[in-house]
């Protein structure tokens, strides 16, 4: 559906895209992930022809963003950061307003905007004014907008900033429900937020795609390291030299040790049972478990090694 | 052609969504009336005619385009509307040629309000029909000059109030260059460029009846210009 080769795009001395290749196939929710300033927002907007790449090429069902612009935008619907509005317009005179110069005749016109105010629950604020509307609310018209064409692709840069938690959930689940049909293409520098809407995520760094794949992907590729904290109701002179014995366990780090007969340690393992080894060997060895947990390295910490290059 | 009409279809409602709109037209009305009954000594010189009226229109415009014009382009950048707008199916002249159609149209309406006083003269006396009817005329291709020179103005800035001052320091110039005082300081092989490029020259004889076709000609080419360097401004986001 989406297939970029190459891309660049510089802005004076600034190197925004640099040599940017990704294909996204039909109906995959992918999300961009990045630092403020990383490029998302100059790949969205190559994509949506508003702005030109200096090199490379960039594809949009089958059309090419250069040549073909008219095409190409026919078949998406973008929402621009922070999902500016016309205030002045009513919700209802906006979306005709877009559905008139989309083309869309005037038989359809209507029942295509009722559809889009049902899938963003837009209904009850049907009467207001856009400048009257909360930002959650603001951004859903924005995204209404967006769909009245039923478009192929959906472009939206971070649509979810400037909401609060329960707005956020909301236009996440509406992002989800879109995306089982569209492709969708969405910027983000919220960890969590790719791991809840996306098939796919492409995290780019200084112009570069510096990783893709599933969050699940993701995050197993990040050295594969696990972190367990474990404590026992045992004497550490002996926990403690059958703990460094044991085979897989990498680091040990007394946490607590001594008082009353407890203890308490942080393994680093690159075995990712080292959970069930720990156990075991409580259990061969007699002593009481009160405490076990294990930490996977994050997605957010994958990506704050991939863009900080502290690896 | 659905896209023009359509960009200028909500560009015109937006005019009427905010009360400034009204506020303009209310202060243009009162100007024209003031000019008309007092300014141009109606009640004492015994004439049907709306001459002075007229001959006032590059004034009152002159504060009165920019104003409308000024948060036409600037408006849509500052909230990055333009963004949107500029993401349709759509070409960039589409959309400024609409907005310049949408600004004309709400033009012709204040323009129209007028119409009463015209009604008047004819009631009181027998006036000229041509001459009302070129200065209408003429009228409105001022305006519309004031139009596109604010437009394009609009378009430079994200700042209203810095697009309506240019706007207007723009149009005055235009205006002014062609008045005596101006030419009889410039050197004399500049003055007959300068007179022809002046749109107060222009204007003189729509106020007096007379529609020449040269003189819609150059409000033409300077409209043309103006939204041509409009397009090329919009534009120019992919030259970087």
């Amino acid at each position: 559906m989406i297939e970029v080769e190459n891309l660049t795009k510089t802005y004076g001395p600034t190197v925004a895209v640099d040599g940017i290749s990704f294909q996204i196939p039909k109906g995959e929710v992918v999300g961009f992930l990045g630092p403020n300033g990383a490029g998302k927002t100059t790949t969205m907007r190559i994509l949506t022809c508003y702005l030109p790449a200096d090199s490379g090429a960039a594809r949009v069902a089958g059309y090419d963003t250069f040549t073909e612009p008219v095409e190409v935008r026919r078949r998406i619907g973008y929402l621009p950061e922070s999902a500016p509005v016309y205030a002045e317009l009513g919700i209802v005179e906006y979306l005709q307003f877009v559905a008139e110069i989309r083309g869309i005749p005037k038989s359809e016109r209507e029942s295509r905007i009722a559809r889009a105010i049902e899938r963003t629950a837009l209904g009850p604020m049907i009467h207001k004014d856009i400048g009257q509307l909360s930002k959650g609310y603001r951004q859903r018209v924005g995204l209404a907008a967006t769909l009245i064409h039923d478009p192929e692709v959906l472009v939206l840069d971070e649509p979810t900033t400037g909401l609060d938690p329960n707005q956020i959930i909301e236009i996440r689940q509406l992002i989800r429900e879109i995306g089982r049909e569209k492709t969708v293409i969405l910027s983000t520098h919220i960890l969590p937020e790719v791991e809840a809407t996306c098939d796919r995520v492409l995290i780019i760094n200084q112009g570069r795609i510096v990783a893709s794949g599933t969050p699940a992907e993701l995050t197993r590729a990040a050295e594969g390291k696990v972190v367990c904290r474990v404590g026992f109701r045992a004497e550490p002179a002996i926990v403690e030299p059958a703990l460094r014995a044991a085979p897989g366990i990498e680091e040990l780090l007394p946490l607590d040790t001594g008082t009353n007969g407890t203890c308490r340690y942080e393994i680093s393992s690159r075995e990712h049972d080292i959970a069930e080894r720990v156990f075991h060997l409580a259990v061969g060895n007699g002593w009481t478990l009160n405490e076990l947990h294990t930490e996977r390295l994050s997605l957010e910490q994958v990506f704050t090694q991939l863009t900080l290059g502290d690896k | 052609m659905s896209a023009i009409a359509s960009v200028a279809k909500k560009e015109f409602r937006a005019f009427f969504q905010s009360p400034i709109a009204y506020v303009f037209i209310t202060l243009f009305l009162v100007l024209s009336l003031w000019i008309f009954f007092f300014l141009s000594n109606f009640f004492l010189i015994g004439q049907s005619t709306l001459r002075t009226l007229f001959d006032w229109i590059p004034i009152t415009f002159l504060i009165f385009v920019p104003a409308v014009t000024m948060r036409m382009w600037a408006e849509e950048q500052k909230l990055g509307t333009a963004e949107i707008l500029l993401t349709f199916p759509v070409r960039d002249w589409e959309v400024v040629l609409g907005k310049f159609l949408a600004g004309l149209s709400f033009l012709a309406v204040a323009i129209l309000l007028t119409l009463p006083l015209a009604g008047t003269i004819a009631w009181l006396g027998n006036p000229d029909d041509g001459a009302v009817v070129a200065g209408y005329l003429g009228s409105l291709l001022v305006g519309a000059t004031y139009l596109a020179i604010g437009l394009w103005v609009s378009s430079l800035t994200q700042n209203q109030i810095v697009a309506f001052l240019i706007s207007v320091i723009l149009c005055f110039v235009l205006y002014i260059v062609g008045v005596p005082i101006v030419l009889a300081s410039l050197p004399d092989w500049l003055v007959p460029f300068v007179a022809q490029l002046s749109l107060g020259s222009h204007f003189d004889s729509m106020g007096r009846g007379v529609i020449d076709s040269r003189d819609v000609i150059y409000y033409v080419s300077i409209i043309f210009f103006f939204l041509f360097l409009n397009v090329q401004t919009i534009a120019s986001r992919r030259w970087s």
